[in-house]
């Protein structure tokens, strides 16, 4: 029998289709369809000067704006070889763990909803909460945050934010403990994730899987440690990996990353260096609003980078970065104008979700929702 | 920071492992270093073996295919460039291949065989760009519907569609 599961389903995440293919209720066969979010983000930003992009790569994870932000900022910046202060480094990096914890408690609240374990969602969207304020305070905004700008940060953080940001962090580690004590041990919860959906290594490797779903299946790679970036080799972070590689070691596997994005980013608030947030470059950067008032050529740039933007010499560079669900990589290409010739996102979601059929066939139907929860998708990614 | 010109002798990338395995199987067309990242062009037909040279290759160890998308460069031709992203996990590098595909015959040999990866990837370049891979057993649209017209990615395509 084929059974179809979606668009409009509650635990597909947002608007994936499933063509299930059943014998009883063991899947046979697992057809995913996609492109109901397809918004043709890459055609617009052919259209749009560099710096009008940032806004655009906010909308193709609204779970992990700012990693989507830093991941073009330093596409952008490797073509332009602009050095970025350490200030900002940090703050990016500090912003990048925090929304890193967003976007695993979403996961984690989604996916124990799936499954049938209530509770847990109300918990964890009590610290989203917590975590969308202040990402409000220091960018005015709740989820769409476009806070980096290419050569640094839109602005310095207000000085409120330190604290708040301090509470939540000295806080969260309890929290986690909450969350655990929900589930790690819950026997209905081990029940339905155990040795379910089983991936292993090589699978992982040739169907182009990566993030937390790659290291539960014992493979130990993470961006942040093997190829840093945005000065993430001076943190001192652990990398978990597992080898069960079911449904339940991925969410060992996630909850533990909690715990070290909570201690990256309190290592970055408590390192944080002092100077500026933006890099000195004239023809690139906004300039300070003081400095437009007092200076002809302060607001000269102004005026050409906000009408005509800036031109980026031309070539081609790739830049990947850990997001919270594997390997977000940009693209870009430059052919020498101030509007980017082609952008191409790599979507660790899209790569994760090749691994699907794989996750769900000879399982059963119930079994699906706990697979596709485990690997995180996000559509809008997918699609983009 | 300035940015530094191109390198595109290959003499002087021979050191690089990736440009010394492809350049002794000749598969090599030209190679660049630009901005840190190693950029090697191939023929249409070789880059099936020049993937799995680079896949097994002892020196080289691309073990995971990173990323595959299309550049449409309309009007010059050739017209599509095919760009493999690989990554090597033991070796922690990257390395790009492109092979460059006529717009009058948009079609090349599909890398499923070796990772299944390229699944979701070949089908997207073929909805938004109309390059067709020979040897994928699924060849149709992905993120646009069925009956779509047309390859919005493409460069004469215009960016608010046709109306």
């Amino acid at each position: 029998m084929i059974l179809n599961m979606g668009p409009q389903h509650p635990s597909t995440h947002g608007v994936l289709r499933l063509l299930l293919e059943i014998d009883g209720e063991t899947v046979v066969k697992c057809i995913p369809d996609i492109g109901y979010l397809h918004t043709g983000i890459e055609k617009t930003c052919e259209a749009k000067f560099y710096q009008q992009v940032v806004p655009l790569t906010d909308r193709i994870d609204y779970l992990c704006p700012m990693t989507n932000n830093l991941t073009y900022c330093l596409a952008v910046e490797k073509l332009l070889q602009l050095e970025i202060p350490p200030r900002a480094q940090f703050l990016r990096v500090m912003l990048n763990e925090l929304t890193r914890i967003n976007s695993h408690l979403v996961w984690l609240g989604t996916h124990a909803l799936d499954i049938g374990a209530m509770t847990v969602f109300l918990y964890c969207f009590r610290e989203r909460e917590e975590l969308l304020r202040i990402f409000e305070n220091v960018s005015g905004q709740r989820m769409m945050t476009s806070y980096f700008r290419i050569g640094g940060v839109s602005m310095d953080p207000p000085i409120d934010f330190w604290s708040k940001a301090k509470t939540f962090i000295d806080k969260f580690s309890e929290r986690v403990d909450e969350y655990e004590g929900l589930l790690t041990s819950n026997p209905i919860w081990i029940e339905r994730t155990r040795n379910v959906a089983h991936l292993t290594a090589d699978d992982c490797n040739s169907l182009g899987v990566t993030g937390p779903t790659a290291r539960a299946s014992g493979i130990d790679w993470d961006l942040r440690r093997d190829m840093p970036y945005s000065s993430y080799e001076k943190f001192d972070f652990k990398v978990p990996v597992t080898n069960t590689g079911d449904v339940y070691g991925r969410y060992l596997l996630r909850v533990q990353e909690l715990r070290e994005s909570n201690s990256i980013a309190r290592q970055a608030m408590e390192g944080m260096p002092e100077g500026p947030y933006k890099a000195e470059a004239g023809k690139i950067v906004l300039p300070d609003r003081e400095k437009m008032k007092t200076q002809m050529e302060a607001l000269i740039y102004h005026f050409k980078i906000v009408t005509e933007g800036f031109t980026v010499p031309a070539g081609e560079v790739y830049q990947g970065v850990e997001s919270p669900r594997g390997e977000m990589g940009y693209y870009v290409r430059s052919d020498g104008t101030a509007k980017p010739y082609r952008v191409h996102m790599r979507s660790a979601c899209l790569a994760n979700l090749t691994a699907l059929e794989k996750l769900c066939v000879g399982r059963l139907l119930a079994d699906v929702v706990a697979a596709i929860g485990s690997i995180d998708i996000v559509l809008g990614e997918i699609d983009r | 920071m300035p940015v530094q010109p191109a390198i595109t002798d290959i003499d002087h990338l021979k050191g690089r492992p990736a440009v010394s395995a492809l350049q002794s199987a000749s598969l090599l067309e030209s190679a660049k270093f630009d901005r840190n990242e190693l950029t090697i062009y191939v023929n249409r037909a070789d880059i099936k073996q020049a993937c799995e040279l680079l896949r097994n290759s002892p020196e080289t160890k691309f073990n995971f295919l990173a990323d595959l998308t299309c550049a449409d460069v309309f009007p010059s031709e050739p017209r599509f460039e095919m760009i493999y992203n690989l990554l090597s996990h033991s070796r922690k590098e990257r390395v790009r291949l492109i092979a460059r595909v006529p717009g009058g015959d948009a079609s090349i040999e599909s890398i499923m065989g070796l990772w299944p990866a390229a699944d979701f990837f070949e089908r997207e370049i073929f909805d938004l760009f109309g390059v067709r891979f020979v040897g994928h057993p699924n060849m149709r649209r992905i993120m646009m519907p069925e009956d779509w017209e047309g390859h919005p990615l493409r460069k004469d395509y215009p960016v608010e569609g046709y109306r």
